[in-house]
């Protein structure tokens, strides 16, 4: 199949980007989406030109390094997938597909597709964990969880961390991603003694890190590629007044 | 240099606690004073950054990803093993201790296995405890699946994305490390070299990725986690940035690596399709609980179905050959990974293979989906068969998958004591990287096992034998010994943009992806290994006079990137060929041709095994092979552990 490509190029922070226009000619359609652009990287490259730079790695929808927006959108219009999990028999031939990075204030460009995440490490750094010293764990069957619960900790734990929800929002909220993370470990009884100092935390540091408020939209919800409800975001402000009570209290 | 494996003298079930006794300790006002370097932040050495700084010693950690929760082990599915005989079934610490070196066709070395059985009940407390939401039963307790190799219930799993869900539990527990200030980590670095000083390790040269800018970090030692070499092959289940540069590199500064020809080829992965694909995608074996796996008994049957005139649906139940049921019923479809993926060869070479390339058999649901249901099979592998469905456009609840064997992990790496160090002291290595627990094949759900066994609780405890012989924070990065291994670096990275040939690095990286899987791959022989071993430095040579490297050295350049790791697979291949080549025997994932059993063996006529088995050959080929490097091109000399079994008896391995 034949493509227009229409890709954000930009070499570093400091240069203005634009888009680039590339043909994409005789193109596989069982090619993923990220192949299809090695395709063009390599013809790039015999061309005498910089190859245009993507974060990836696993290429099977569980690392969360993947990051493009495909036609204004997350990780494309498909349901329930990492851009790299897109093949290009979704597509149709002749069609003109335009390519950019996750956009956020706090993610800040690195070069062309690529952005600079490490905000979400530190919003995890600032409490995303339950505090258990190797070694001092007991049996891990004295403490049963009901089922219903764990399998609502998984859910929430599917959360792979690649920040579609912020490209997706319109105000680059996190909300998301923290409630997720908060309610991954808040739904356990293993994460109840260090519940409000995690959610204090984690939403302070998402704060500072300039993600903006959310108004419930859902757009998150709709690109999330591990299908994260937004129940989570109400946990989160549940859980958020009452730890902010508590500590009022004190 | 004579290999010492320092496996401690006693019983096999009490050296590890005997060890632990009479190891050295380091008192805890004075760990702080030693600062370890790890690298890698996979289970093993994002296990060991957060358990060494627990414990109080200052560590740096370095992942080449962006974050250090997106390392490799995040792709594992299926699970992890242990010990616990929740299920009543008859596990035990042997047993899973037997069946690992009986897995390994008895090429592992027997104390490290046990002591890797003894401490797998202590990680699912753990991860338990750090909210790991493994699956569990309505009475809340965990809930266990079967894995290939064993015939318990032993695997703990967390939907299909077990690693996942590990890997999260490790790197929350790096990040609260971090915020304490006893880790520091620097993603987005990769590590170039190891730098020895008197002799041992302590430091190492990395490359900012974001700036190209080549620095040096010094340490009391060095721990290497840094994953296997699967990508030698391009084509492999491991991520794309997945580089064997960090082992190769301490090969060259004097670490012996070890049994190199032992790769794991799963049975399980999606066919290739096209030279465009850029990596291969495992099914989990958990998948083998449930589904069946067959190809036509007659070749015009799978003829018809590779040209598109016939369905699986039109072929008769009584015109389907289930081979593993067949040749292996006792195992059946939970046959181990290198016997199965041996297996799927043989009925595609006899021409009875399904997919258009006629390389792929059938795993089929249906009958599973007759007696379960649909939400049944959805509940257990709902996101396996949706990535299936998402990557060949097939809906597997209609029509049976399309599987292949795909490389996917290496039993190979670096050579370590019982200590986890290398033949470099100070130098350490943990997980995928090191060789010593799966001998010649790994079962599954056991590298999820050993790599946190590695760092949350083996090299917490052995890290101290070295440290405590040292005097801390002795080393800057001002010594010359830094300065000297910079300056390589930097002129290998100069050398690369500077080649400005006219072949791009994929397609130098392909072109060796398809020697060694032709090679020295599923199979090999005598005479394909000398071929490998002719046309690998003619690839090298190529390389470094016509590769295209655009761009400069400093600055974001995922094409250098990729040229330094192809260009060190280019040395690392010959060493695997090497290795393969010498070990003239077949065991586990090396399937040397000339060696299995025939109608006339008499192993044969006795009924103990059948022809086309792998003939191991333990008079001659029961060691480690260890290899010393001699410089590029040259043939590397071979250092041998001679492999004892004590508590597991060598017998010929039947599934049957």
């Amino acid at each position: 199949m034949n493509l227009t490509l229409k890709v954000w190029r930009q070499y570093d922070i400091q240069d203005d980007g634009r888009l680039e226009t590339y043909d994409a000619k005789d193109i596989p359609i069982e090619a993923s989406f990220l192949e299809m652009l090695d395709i063009v990287n390599e013809r790039i490259i015999n061309d005498g030109g910089e190859p245009i730079h993507f974060d990836h790695d696993c290429r099977e929808g569980i690392c969360g390094q993947c990051s493009l927006t495909v036609n204004g959108i997350p990780h494309s219009k498909e349901q329930g997938i990492t851009v790299c999990q897109l093949h290009m028999r979704k597509f149709k031939d002749g069609e003109t597909i335009w390519i950019e990075p996750f956009r956020a204030k706090a993610f800040p460009l690195l070069r062309d597709l690529m952005v600079d995440r490490s905000a979400f490490d530190r919003i995890i750094a600032a409490g995303g964990f339950i505090d258990v010293r190797t070694g001092s764990a007991q049996d891990a069957n004295n403490l049963p969880v009901a089922k219903t619960r764990a399998e609502a900790s998984m859910d929430a734990a599917a959360c792979i961390g690649c920040g579609a929800c912020v490209a997706a929002c319109k105000n680059a909220s996190a909300m998301l991603f923290v409630s997720a993370k908060a309610a991954h470990l808040n739904l356990l009884p293993q994460g109840a003694p260090e519940k409000d100092k995690r959610v204090l935390g984690m939403v302070r540091q998402m704060d500072a890190e300039g993600f903006g408020n959310c108004t419930n939209l859902y757009e998150c919800e709709a690109v999330c590629p591990k299908e994260i409800s937004v129940e989570n975001i109400a946990r989160l402000n549940r859980d958020y007044a009452v730890a902010l009570a508590k500590e009022a209290a004190v | 240099m004579s290999l010492d494996s320092k496996i401690p003298e006693g019983p096999m079930d009490q050296k590890w606690t005997k060890h632990k006794m009479d190891s050295k300790l380091i008192n805890p006002a004075n760990k702080r004073k030693y600062t370890v370097i790890v690298v890698g932040s996979g289970l093993a050495g994002g296990a060991a950054a957060a358990s060494l700084a627990e414990m109080g010693y200052q560590v740096k950690c370095f992942c080449y990803q962006d974050s250090p929760r997106r390392a490799h082990s995040i792709a594992a599915q299926g699970g992890i093993n242990a010990a616990k005989n929740y299920q009543n079934d008859g596990d035990s610490v042997h047993r899973l201790f037997y069946d690992t070196v009986k897995g390994g066709d008895f090429r592992a070395r027997e104390a490290n296995v046990h002591r890797l059985a003894e401490v797998s009940n202590a990680i699912i407390d753990q991860c338990t405890a750090q909210g790991v939401p493994f699956a569990r039963e309505y009475g809340g307790l965990l809930d266990n699946r079967s894995f290939g190799g064993a015939q318990v219930s032993r695997t703990f799993y967390a939907r299909g994305q077990t690693g996942q869900q590990l890997l999260i539990g490790c790197y929350q527990a790096l990040e609260k490390e971090i915020s304490k200030g006893g880790v520091t980590m620097y993603p987005r670095t990769e590590m170039m070299d190891v730098v020895k000083v008197n002799g041992h390790a302590k430091g190492i040269v990395v490359r900012d990725m974001i700036t190209g800018k080549v620095e040096s970090h010094a340490a009391d030692a060095v721990i290497l986690a840094t994953g296997g070499y699967g990508n030698v092959f391009f084509l492999s289940t491991n991520a794309m940035g997945c580089n064997v540069t960090a082992a190769l590199r301490a090969h060259k500064r004097g670490a012996y690596f070890a049994n190199p020809c032992y790769t794991q080829i799963h049975p399980t992965c999606i066919p290739v399709s096209g030279d465009y694909q850029s990596k291969l995608t495992l099914m989990s074996e958990s998948l083998r609980n449930d589904g069946r796996i067959w190809v036509p008994k007659g070749k015009d049957d799978a003829e018809a179905i590779r040209t598109g005139k016939k369905s699986p649906e039109d072929i008769a139940e009584d015109d389907r050959d289930y081979y593993l049921e067949r040749k292996y019923p006792s195992y059946g479809n939970l046959a181990p990974r290198d016997v199965s993926s041996r297996a799927a060869k043989e009925v595609c070479d006899d021409g009875r293979g399904v997919a258009p390339t006629g390389l792929g058999v059938y795993l089929d649901f249906k009958d599973a989906i007759a007696r379960l249901g649909e939400d049944v099979i959805r509940a257990r592998y709902g996101n396996l068969f949706q990535m299936y469905e998402k990557i060949t456009g097939d809906n597997p609840y209609g029509t049976p998958m399309q599987i292949f064997p795909a490389v996917h992990y290496t039993m190979g790496g670096l050579w370590v004591d019982y200590n986890l160090q290398t033949t470099v002291p100070g130098l350490h290595c943990l997980g995928e990287a090191n060789f010593s627990d799966h001998g010649a094949n790994r079962l599954g759900a056991s590298a999820l096992m050993q790599g946190l066994a590695d760092g949350y609780y083996v090299i917490p405890s052995t890290i101290a034998v070295y440290l405590a012989g040292e005097k801390p924070g002795t080393i800057t990065t001002d010594m010359d010994e830094f300065k000297e291994v910079e300056k390589e670096v930097d002129e290998r990275m100069n050398a690369l943009v500077n080649v400005k040939g006219n072949r791009t690095v994929d397609s130098f990286h392909k072109e060796l992806g398809l020697i060694m899987w032709d090679n020295c791959g599923m199979a090999r022989t005598e005479e394909s290994l000398k071929h490998a071993l002719k046309r690998i430095p003619e690839i090298r040579d190529d390389f470094w006079k016509n590769v295209r490297v655009p761009g400069k050295a400093n600055g974001i350049n995922a094409e250098l990137e990729k040229a330094a790791r192809v260009a060190d697979f280019l040395e690392f291949a010959e060493v695997m060929c090497y290795d393969a080549l010498e070990r003239a025997e077949s065991c586990g994932g090396h399937f040397r041709l000339e060696y299995q059993f025939t109608e006339d063996s008499p192993e044969v006529k006795s009924g103990s095994t059948q022809p086309g088995e792998a003939l191991r050959r333990d008079d001659k080929f029961a060691y480690v092979a260890a290899w010393e490097f001699k410089g590029v091109g040259a043939e590397p000399t071979l250092h041998k552990e001679e492999l004892t079994f004590d508590s597991v008896h060598l017998a010929i391995r039947s599934y049957a």
